[in-house]
C-alpha cells in the first residue's frame, strides 16, 4: 500500500510541476492578445478543461463497454471516477466560457453549438452520476451505468450536429482557422496547459480510484466483522 | 413459434391490458391537452406569434406525456414480479424490448390522433402544409423518442426513485430528436416542400437507427441483472 501511495506522490509532484510551468507559459511566456487584452488568457484553461473533459467522457464510453464485456469491476471504477472528473473540468468550461464570452461577445451565452453541446453534455453525465447515486443494488449499478455512458456518449456527436443545424453563429475557429491562428507562444502556451491537465486528469483519476478501491476494502472488512460476530 | 409472432404476442398481451385497465392512455391523452393550455397561458399566445412556437407546443406535449406514460412500461412488470415472468419466457430478450417500443408507439401515435387535431382548433392554426410530409415527420420523431425512452424507462425501473430519475436521464438524450422534430413540423406546417426539410429528415432517421439499434445490444444487460 505504501508503495502505491508513493507513485501517487510522485505523479501528484510532476503535476504540479507541469502546472506551474503551463501557468508561467500561459500567463508569462504568450503574448497579451491585441484586441481582448488579459481576458484572452482564459482560453489556455479553457480550452484544455474542455479537452479533460471530452477525454474522461471518452474514457467513460470505453471503460464502460469493457466493464460489460469482461465484467471486472476495475473497470466500472475507471468509469465512475472518470466520468466525476469529466463533469467538474465540463463545469470548469462552462464557468469559463461566459467569463471570456462576456468581454468577447460582450454577451454571456450565445446559443452556439460547441457551447450548447457542452452544456448538454454537462446534463448527460449528470444524469449518468445520479444514476450512479441512486439506491440500487452495487451490482446493478455498475451494468445500468455502463449502458447509459456508451448511450450518452453515443448521443453527444447528434447533439452537436443538431444543434448546429439549429444556427450556428459564434465561435472563433482559432486553431483551425487558415488566416488568422494563433501566435506561436500563444500555441506553445495552449500545448502546455493542455498536457499539464492531462496530467492532472490522470492524477484524479488515480487518486479516485485509489478513493474506490478503498471504500470496496472497508466495506469487505465490515462484512468479514460482521460475520464473525 | 417465429420472432415476429412471439413479439406480436407480447405486444397483444400489453394492449389488452392497457384496453381493460384504461390506466396510462387516459392520463397521456390529458396531460397532452393540458400542457398546451399551460403553455398557452404561460406564453400569451397571441394569434400572431402562434406560428412560431405551435411546432414546439405540439413536441413539448407530445414528449412530456409521453414520459409521463412511458415511467410504468416496466413499473407495471415489477408488480407482482411480472417481469420475472416475462424474462423466464422462451423468449429472445431483444423481443420483449422491441414488444414495449410498439406498445408505447401505438400510445403515443394513438395520443397524437386525438390531440393534434384539438390542437390545431385550440389555437385556431391554418393548417397549409401537406398532411402526409406531417405524418412523416411525426412518425419518424415519434419512433426516435419512443425507442430512447422505452430503454431508458427499463433502466430507472431497476431504481427506488425511477419516476424521477427517468425525465432526468431522458431529456438530454433526447434534444436532437426535439430539435429536429419541432424544426421539421415548423417548416411543414407552413407548407413547404419536403426537399426543405430532408436535412432534418435524415438526422432524425440517423437518430432513430442508432437508437434503435443501441438499446438492441444493450437491453440484455439492462434486464439481466
Amino acid at each position: 500500500m505504501s508503495k502505491k501511495l508513493k507513485g501517487h506522490t510522485f505523479l501528484g509532484w510532476l503535476t504540479f510541476a507541469m502546472i506551474i510551468f503551463a501557468l508561467y507559459m500561459a500567463l508569462v511566456h504568450a503574448p497579451v492578445e491585441r484586441v481582448m487584452g488579459v481576458v484572452q488568457k482564459i482560453f489556455y484553461f479553457h480550452v484544455a478543461s474542455a479537452w479533460n473533459a471530452f477525454f474522461a467522457f471518452f474514457v467513460v464510453f470505453v471503460a464502460s463497454i469493457i466493464f460489460l464485456k469482461t465484467r471486472n469491476r476495475k473497470w466500472d471504477i475507471i468509469a465512475k471516477v472518470s466520468a466525476e472528473i469529466g463533469v467538474v473540468f465540463t463545469t470548469i468550461v462552462l464557468v469559463s466560457g461566459p467569463i471570456w464570452a462576456r468581454s468577447a461577445w460582450n454577451r454571456w451565452w450565445v446559443w452556439e453549438p460547441r457551447l450548447t453541446t457542452t452544456l448538454i453534455l454537462w446534463f448527460i453525465y449528470l444524469a449518468y452520476i445520479l444514476i450512479r447515486s441512486a439506491s440500487i443494488e452495487e451490482d446493478k449499478k455498475g451494468v445500468l451505468a455502463a449502458a447509459f455512458g456508451i448511450i450518452g456518449f453515443l448521443d453527444v456527436p447528434v447533439v452537436f450536429f443538431a444543434i448546429r443545424w439549429w444556427g450556428s453563429l459564434y465561435h472563433p475557429e482559432v486553431v483551425k482557422g487558415s488566416g488568422g491562428g494563433l501566435h506561436p507562444a500563444m500555441f506553445q502556451a495552449l500545448i502546455a496547459c493542455v498536457v499539464a491537465f492531462t496530467f492532472l486528469y490522470f492524477y484524479f483519476l488515480q487518486k479516485g480510484i485509489f478513493i474506490e478501491l478503498s471504500r470496496l476494502r472497508i466495506e469487505k472488512i465490515k462484512e468479514e466483522l460482521r460475520a464473525e460476530n | 413459434m417465429g420472432y415476429l409472432s412471439k413479439i406480436l404476442n407480447l405486444v397483444w398481451k400489453d394492449l389488452v391490458i392497457e384496453f381493460r385497465a384504461k390506466e396510462i392512455l387516459s392520463v397521456m391523452l390529458i396531460f397532452a391537452i393540458l400542457v398546451p393550455i399551460i403553455l398557452a397561458f404561460s406564453l400569451n399566445s397571441a394569434q400572431e406569434t402562434t406560428e412560431n412556437i405551435f411546432p414546439g407546443i405540439i413536441w413539448v406535449a407530445l414528449t412530456f406525456s409521453g414520459i409521463l406514460g412511458f415511467n410504468r412500461t416496466f413499473l407495471n412488470e415489477k408488480q407482482n414480479d411480472s417481469l420475472l415472468g416475462l424474462m423466464l419466457t422462451p423468449v429472445d430478450r431483444t423481443a420483449i424490448y422491441f414488444a414495449k417500443v410498439i406498445v408505447n408507439f401505438t400510445m403515443m401515435i394513438f395520443t397524437e390522433a386525438v390531440t393534434l387535431p384539438l390542437l390545431f382548433i385550440l389555437f385556431d392554426f391554418r393548417f397549409r402544409g401537406s398532411i402526409l410530409t406531417l405524418v412523416l415527420v411525426i412518425f419518424l420523431g415519434t419512433l426516435g423518442f419512443t425507442s430512447v425512452s422505452t430503454f431508458l424507462s427499463a433502466l430507472s425501473a431497476n431504481t427506488r426513485a425511477s419516476e424521477i430519475l427517468l425525465p432526468i436521464i431522458l431529456f438530454p438524450i433526447i434534444i436532437p430528436v426535439i430539435i429536429a422534430a419541432v424544426q421539421s413540423t415548423g417548416i411543414v406546417l407552413v407548407g413547404a416542400s419536403i426537399g426543405e426539410i430532408a436535412s432534418w429528415i435524415k438526422l432524425l432517421g440517423v437518430y432513430d437507427v442508432i437508437f434503435m439499434a443501441v438499446p438492441f445490444i444493450l437491453f440484455e444487460y439492462i434486464l439481466e441483472v
